[in-house]
């Protein structure tokens, strides 16, 4: 009973409780992609368009249609925590806030960000987009999804003891969505009209390091806020 | 933290000159007090005084405006994890995820601890605190009385010196509180510390027991 | 020099200093904005190639930049904040951000017309990456204005608002590129933003420099009689604010 655990057990702890809640509540899950799929079908049935105009919409469409599926399923990762004290206990932990986190991110990403990427497919058929652009897209998406788990949990960290949160959450996190969304689509559209995707690819994984090593910390220091 | 040191350490948990406000409204100021191993400090006050926020601002969730919190001859922010890893703090949220079953929620706490602990142990504890036959059952199903033992359970699993607890005897009923007060006296023998809130004076046989009124 | 800056932090040296030099920096805000005004719109000669539409340059430059630059002290107050905690450096924050994001509103704007009026048809141009950029720092300050109010607890949403400050730092030079490198890849027409700042001629600088100043100043007295007020209803219960109050009320 006196041996230390290692950082890394109790970060996988944590990953497992994650995944199993998520995994009581599975029928939750499902909205988020059903609201992908139904938004995404929306642009056509609005535009009726004729079948050349699609491949040109579809890279935007898809992509801003995953930010705010991604953005709807953001709520989860720190509230529930939050309303029953458990949040406060990960905080009290002795073991770095950042580490803690990020694991919640990366539980956040593999049941909400990778069935976003699997589903992607489908939908750039729906788009009569050409292989080369839905291979971008499952791609960038790939790239893109983690970071928007990872912004996305700053904004969440900042709002959570927040009443009316959710709108909120919406007009911080979209702004810095950006760029992701611009390198995203731009990649998809680039790679079904036939040119190389390799810079924009190169650009998103910079990001993608770059959220990595700093949102953490940022993730980190939005959670002790709004605790206090 | 093992056992054997219990004998040997004598940890301190001091407050000086700490000031905390709430928003705007200033809660109180220039507040000192020492708690030494075996000791518990009883912090009392009405609602609203600061009791809940006096105890957040000790475990390092929130600092005060003013003043130190000093653990052992140092600042508690200057080692956080350390100092957590010697803290138990119970709040008012019970601190356990309904979806879980009472054991799985145990099993998390000990292995977000430094120390390990065997299934038997974490099974021994639920029986011990009144929950035999309930350890598979997800928390959701649970009366609240019964949600508070679970968090109270970690209490018994925990190696820690340091309990904080926020009134602890509320929402549980009288075999509850006399399991609790046979917890913390035993805390009390093994040279822990207890600092805790609670609405009626506590009596413990044999305790140290200093009381403290926020106003 | 450290000295006084430290003693600038607390309240009451702060609110008698800013009291005392406010008035002379409303004049010279007040002066060098209508020097600069008049300067530029009637004496500074016309560009050779857009003619009269150049003077819009005389307000889209300076609120462009200032609201760049306001930015960055709104996030340096907030890394004051959540290191130090100083609460002059919350209310700094705050009172910039309005400021800030009014500035932004102002280059939009100029910067839509002076692009309508000089390059081309349309009232927006999603392919220049200036504005594309102006449009996200000007979604920054609201989210951040609508993050700090939208707690009770003044101290604890400065410090998150603090906290998304930053991060939106990070971000500022990251939507730049990305915006850049994109159209510079696909369009080719990004010359609106990169010409201004180019070649200058020197009749046309001095005005443009005296609204800089001007702006410069409008930022600093804004601020000033803001964070006054907000610190005042802050420290409503201390001592230092009842004595200025008796001072104001007795004639």
């Amino acid at each position: 009973m006196k041996a230390a655990t290692p950082l890394y057990s109790a970060l996988f702890a944590l990953l497992k409780r994650d995944l199993m809640l998520a995994f009581r509540h599975r029928a939750e899950l499902v909205n988020p992609l059903i609201f992908f799929l139904i938004v995404v079908s929306l642009f056509p049935m609005g535009l009726n368009p004729q079948s050349q105009v699609l491949p040109m919409m579809g890279a935007a469409v898809i992509w801003v249609a995953a930010l705010l599926a991604a953005m709807l399923s953001l709520d989860n990762m720190f509230r529930s925590d939050f309303d029953d004290g458990t949040l406060e206990q990960i905080v009290l932990s002795p073991w770095p806030l950042p580490a803690m986190v990020l694991m919640k991110v990366l539980a956040h990403w593999l049941v909400s960000g990778i069935p976003l990427v699997l589903l992607s497919p489908l939908l750039g058929v729906m788009f009569n987009l050409p292989a080369a652009g839905i291979g971008a897209l499952v791609l960038t998406l790939l790239i893109g999804t983690p970071v928007l788990s990872l912004v996305g949990a700053i904004g969440v960290a900042l709002t959570v003891g927040l009443r009316r949160g959710g709108v909120l959450l919406s007009l911080l996190v979209l702004p810095l969505y950006i760029p992701i969304l611009i390198f995203g689509a731009g990649s998809v559209w680039d790679a079904a009209l036939g040119s190389s995707i390799q810079g924009p690819l190169l650009f998103l994984g910079a990001i993608l390091v770059l959220a990595l090593t700093l949102a953490p910390f940022a993730i980190a220091s939005a959670v002790r806020i709004s605790l206090e | 933290m093992s056992m054997t040191q219990t004998l040997t350490d004598s940890p301190i948990l001091e407050a000086r000159q700490l000031r905390c406000e709430r928003g705007e409204r200033l809660l109180f100021e220039s507040l000192s007090f020492r708690v030494a191993a075996g000791q518990l400090l009883q912090i009392e006050g009405a609602n609203g005084s600061g009791k809940t926020t006096l105890l957040r601002a000790l475990c390092g969730l929130s600092a005060p405006a003013h003043g130190d919190i000093i653990w052992c001859n140092e600042a508690i922010g200057d080692n956080s994890e350390d100092y957590h890893a010697q803290l138990t703090y119970v709040g008012h949220h019970p601190g356990i995820k309904l979806d879980l079953t009472a054991f799985e929620n145990l099993r998390f706490t000990q292995d977000m601890s430094r120390t390990k602990a065997s299934d038997t142990t974490l099974l021994a504890a639920l029986d011990h605190i009144g929950l035999f036959g309930f350890e598979y059952v997800p928390c959701r199903h649970l009366s609240a009385g019964q949600r508070r033992r679970v968090a109270l359970a970690r209490l018994l699993i925990a190696q820690t010196r340091l309990w904080i607890l926020d009134e602890p005897f509320t929402a549980i009923d009288r075999a509850g509180t006399q399991l609790l007060a046979q917890l913390l006296t035993q805390h009390l023998q093994n040279n822990g510390l207890i600092v805790l809130t609670s609405h009626q004076p506590i009596e413990l046989p044999g305790g140290e027991i200093t009381r403290l009124a926020l106003h | 020099m450290w000295v006084w800056f430290h003693k600038l932090g607390s309240p009451p040296y702060f609110f008698r200093f800013s009291g005392i030099v406010l008035p002379y920096l409303a004049v010279a805000c007040l002066l060098s904005l209508c020097i600069g005004v008049y300067w530029g719109l009637f004496i500074a000669p016309p560009d050779y190639q857009q003619s009269e539409t150049v003077r819009i340059m005389y307000i889209h430059v300076p609120a462009a930049m200032f609201s760049m630059s306001i930015y960055i002290v709104m996030a340096l107050a907030g890394a004051v904040t959540l290191i130090w905690r100083i609460k002059l450096a919350e209310l700094i924050a705050a009172a910039s951000a309005p400021i800030g994001a009014s500035y932004t509103f102002i280059a939009l704007v100029t910067g839509s017309l002076w692009g309508r009026t000089a390059w081309g048809n349309t009232y927006w141009e999603w392919s220049d990456p200036r504005l594309m950029s102006e449009l996200v720092l000007f979604f920054l300050y609201l989210g951040y204005i609508a993050l700090y109010y939208a707690s009770e607890d003044r101290r604890g949403a400065a410090r998150a608002a603090a906290v998304l400050a930053l991060v939106g730092l990070v971000n500022i030079p990251i939507i730049h590129y990305s915006v850049e490198w994109w159209t510079s890849l696909h369009q080719g027409s990004t010359t609106r933003g990169t010409q201004i700042a180019a070649t200058v001629h020197p009749s046309m600088r001095y005005p443009l420099f005296i609204m800089m100043l001007g702006f410069a100043l409008f930022y600093a007295v804004t601020l000033m009689k803001n964070t006054r007020s907000m610190l005042l209803a802050s420290e409503r219960n201390n001592a230092w604010v009842k004595e200025v109050v008796s001072q104001h009320e007795s004639p």
